[in-house]
């Protein structure tokens, strides 16, 4: 565990999104305790649906949490227009390009101007731009300057959007996605540019995925998300190689490198309106189907009773 | 199993446009595919996967030129007549295209849209292609009831395992899948690549998948081909390929990929330096020579062609070739016993 304080902080957050039409809301986010301290990388991991994008939205100020508290430098956020504007220079948000984050008219300049200009920041605007490109691989900056999108390789558009958060400065980066679908090679390359981002300017980076090769490749901590709560966290070692929920076991288990036999979850995707009594992720638990749990003599409250998260782990069997 | 060739594919070039702006997306490609076996091709963005799958198929637009030759079951795909070439389409392979769950049609039931080529090519009755589709349903892991769902009420992994069902429903004998699980995430992915992988092996039929991820390929096929810039440049058993490759840009894609446990990947993610080729002006003798760590002159002398990376065995599903001026095969008797 790291024992500077945590530069972002999210507290018994909740984000529940009211049915439309009479259906049922759904709390995409239930419950979340989570820290990222400086300079730390810290990866959030776990299928698609369990509310990793919206978790990262609120610690970004971009959703209003229905509960819970988003902390920064020890203090609560608050959701004033002013105070919001200078958060969001301070806490960055990167997205994969491919989702259209630049805009395909804009100039690699000017996309990575615009963060200085929206946040009327003074100063040499050439020079502030030249240095974030340096910085985000792309040497020599000025031979990229009028370039468009269209006329860069993949690598190179999401360095422009990495670009684009550094030359503002902040102390922390939420990367949501950010290599998913970029092929190996040039997935690399980016994974060891946020490694020296912290390096040599210190930047925390959250880093949400669901591909865990990329917790073992960058992360010191990652934390595992199931149906809008952390059920796993950890320094990356001890989740990674020696993990104890279940569900980090059975997600583990499924990829190539794995030496177990595969643990592949059925059942359809979890569904954030329709929350399982008990532990929410008894309806598919491998250790409550395998007669483990009831071993243990703990099935009853694995059906009847949320596991807290303690030590690092959010199940009764631990 | 058997070992009669399902697919040869010999000398294939594929260039986009003329002139000026020509593209040559695939430049003398030469692949192997026995009944029942199968085999993975991988390669960075643009290095022309799909272009190849395409070809297969003769799928391609028009401002394509095609040359080589093709063989099905021994037949030329690119001199068939267009008859012949539409009844293998339907019935003697099929594409799962790469991103084709999100072009499902989103106003029409998935049972109706798994029906159709049955009712056209198979001149199936409205009654014999419910209980097809039923069945077909049923294998992909799907009620038979979702017949009647539209697509948005279905997940990714759902909708992905459609596709699949509409790719067997005329019994196909070779099935071609591009990315079939790249936007899905992991636990999806496993489900489907189990399912891809049984229903290859209990119906004998023959796989061409193609990927991006090598380890996932690695894991699912028997033999895999690694494409750069329009060619194969190594050529092997899945696992010797990625655990083991002998070219160096498949050594590079093979080590981007990282082992969790392994002490040599933590904090250390690896990527390939350099910009992917640009497949209209591409450089003298070996088209990875502006990236390859091991590059020397000769390199740009001449491009290399496929060799025997190990020495010649007797089983020829254990060949592993790649084309590399470093690679040259130690001759059987000199080599020392291991
Ligand atoms: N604006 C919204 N209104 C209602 N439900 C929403 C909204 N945004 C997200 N959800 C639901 O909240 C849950 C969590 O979604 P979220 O996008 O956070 O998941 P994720 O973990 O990022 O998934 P992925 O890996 O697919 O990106 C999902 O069930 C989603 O359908
Ligand atoms: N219709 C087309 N006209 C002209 N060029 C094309 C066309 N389709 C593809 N290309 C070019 O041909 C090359 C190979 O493209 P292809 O789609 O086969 O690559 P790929 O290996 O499937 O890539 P990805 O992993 O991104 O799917 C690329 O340089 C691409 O830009
Ligand atoms: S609490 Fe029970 S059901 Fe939940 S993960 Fe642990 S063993 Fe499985
Ligand atoms: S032929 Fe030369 S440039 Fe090409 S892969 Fe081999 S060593 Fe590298
Ligand atoms: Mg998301
Ligand atoms: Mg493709």
């Amino acid at each position: 565990m790291s024992t500077r304080p945590p530069v972002l902080s999210a507290d018994e957050l909740r984000v529940v999104f009211p049915g439309r039409r009479g259906a049922p809301s759904a709390s995409a986010v239930d419950g979340v305790d989570l820290a990222i301290g400086a300079g730390e990388i810290v990866a959030l991991v776990g299928e698609s649906g369990c509310g990793k994008s919206t978790l990262a939205r609120a610690l970004l100020g971009l959703v209003e949490p229905t509960a819970g508290v988003v902390s920064f430098d020890g203090r609560p956020l608050s959701y004033g227009t002013r105070a919001l504007k200078e958060y969001r220079r301070r806490v960055q948000l990167v997205l994969q390009d491919p989702s259209g984050s630049l805009n395909p008219r804009h100039t690699v300049y000017e996309a990575v101007a615009e963060g200085l200009r929206i946040h009327g920041r003074g100063g040499d605007e050439r020079a502030a731009v030249a240095d974030a490109l340096a910085q985000a691989g792309l040497r020599p900056p000025e031979r990229f300057f009028l370039r468009y999108p269209h006329e860069l390789s993949g690598g190179q558009r999401q360095r422009v959007v990495i670009a684009g958060a550094l030359v503002l400065r902040p102390e922390v980066i939420i990367a949501d996605e950010p290599v998913a679908s970029l092929d190996a090679s040039v997935r690399g390359e980016i994974l060891a540019l946020l490694l020296r981002l912290r390096e040599e300017l210190g930047v925390a980076a959250l880093v949400v995925t669901h591909d865990l090769g990329l917790a073992w490749n960058i992360a010191d901590r990652v934390a595992v998300m199931y149906l809008g709560r952390i059920v796993e966290s950890g320094p990356v070692e001890d989740v990674l190689t020696d993990a104890r929920h279940p569900y980090t076991r059975a997600l583990l288990s499924v990829l190539p490198e794995s030496a177990e036999p595969p643990a592949i979850l059925t059942g359809e995707p979890p569904d954030p309106s329709r929350i399982p009594p008990g532990c929410r992720f008894h309806i598919r638990c491998p250790s409550l189907t395998s007669g483990e749990a009831a071993g243990a003599g703990v099935a009853e409250r694995c059906r009847r009773e949320e596991p807290e998260l303690l030590r690092g782990v959010a199940c009764h069997l631990r | 199993m058997s070992d009669v060739t399902l697919l040869e594919v010999r000398d294939l070039h594929v260039v986009y446009g003329t002139g000026e702006a020509a593209v040559p997306a695939v430049r003398g490609v030469d692949l192997r595919l026995p009944a029942g076996r199968k085999l993975g091709l991988a390669g960075e963005s643009g290095c022309g996967k799909s272009t190849l799958a395409l070809a297969l198929l003769r799928l391609l637009p028009r401002t394509a030129r095609l040359s080589g030759q093709i063989l099905l079951d021994g037949e030329d795909v690119l001199t068939m007549r267009w008859g012949r070439l539409r009844a293998v389409r339907w019935a003697g392979a099929s594409i799962v295209f790469q991103g084709a769950m999100h072009s499902l049609n989103p106003v029409q039931r998935i049972g109706e849209q798994i029906a159709e080529p049955l009712l056209v090519h198979r001149r199936a009755s409205a009654a014999g292609a419910r209980a097809r589709t039923g069945e077909l349903l049923e294998q992909v892991g799907l009620p038979a009831s979702r017949a009647a769902a539209y697509p948005h009420e279905l997940s990714g992994g759902q909708r992905q395992r459609v596709m699949i069902a509409m790719a067997l429903a005329c019994g196909p004998r070779l099935i071609i899948a591009d990315e079939p699980t790249t936007a899905l995430d992991v636990m999806i992915q496993a489900q489907i690549l189990r399912l891809i992988e049984q229903l290859v092996s209990e119906q004998d039929i023959g796989l061409l998948m193609i990927s991006h991820d090598l380890a996932v390929l690695a894991d699912t096929c028997d033999r895999l081909a690694v494409m750069y810039a329009g060619r194969v440049v190594e050529e092997g058993p899945a696992q010797q390929v990625y655990g083991a490759a002998r070219h160096p840009y498949g050594r590079a894609l093979a080590a981007a990929f990282p082992r969790i446990g392994d002490a040599g990947s933590r904090r250390a993610p690896r990527g390939l330096p350099g910009d992917p080729p640009d497949p209209s002006s591409l450089p003298s003798g070996c088209a990875f020579r502006p990236r390859c760590p091991d590059a020397v002159e000769a390199c740009a002398a001449a491009e290399p062609v496929l060799a025997a990376a190990e020495p010649v065995l007797a089983e020829a599903a254990m060949e592993h070739r790649a084309a590399c001026v470093h690679v040259v095969p130690a001759p059987a008797s000199v080599r020392s016993p291991s």
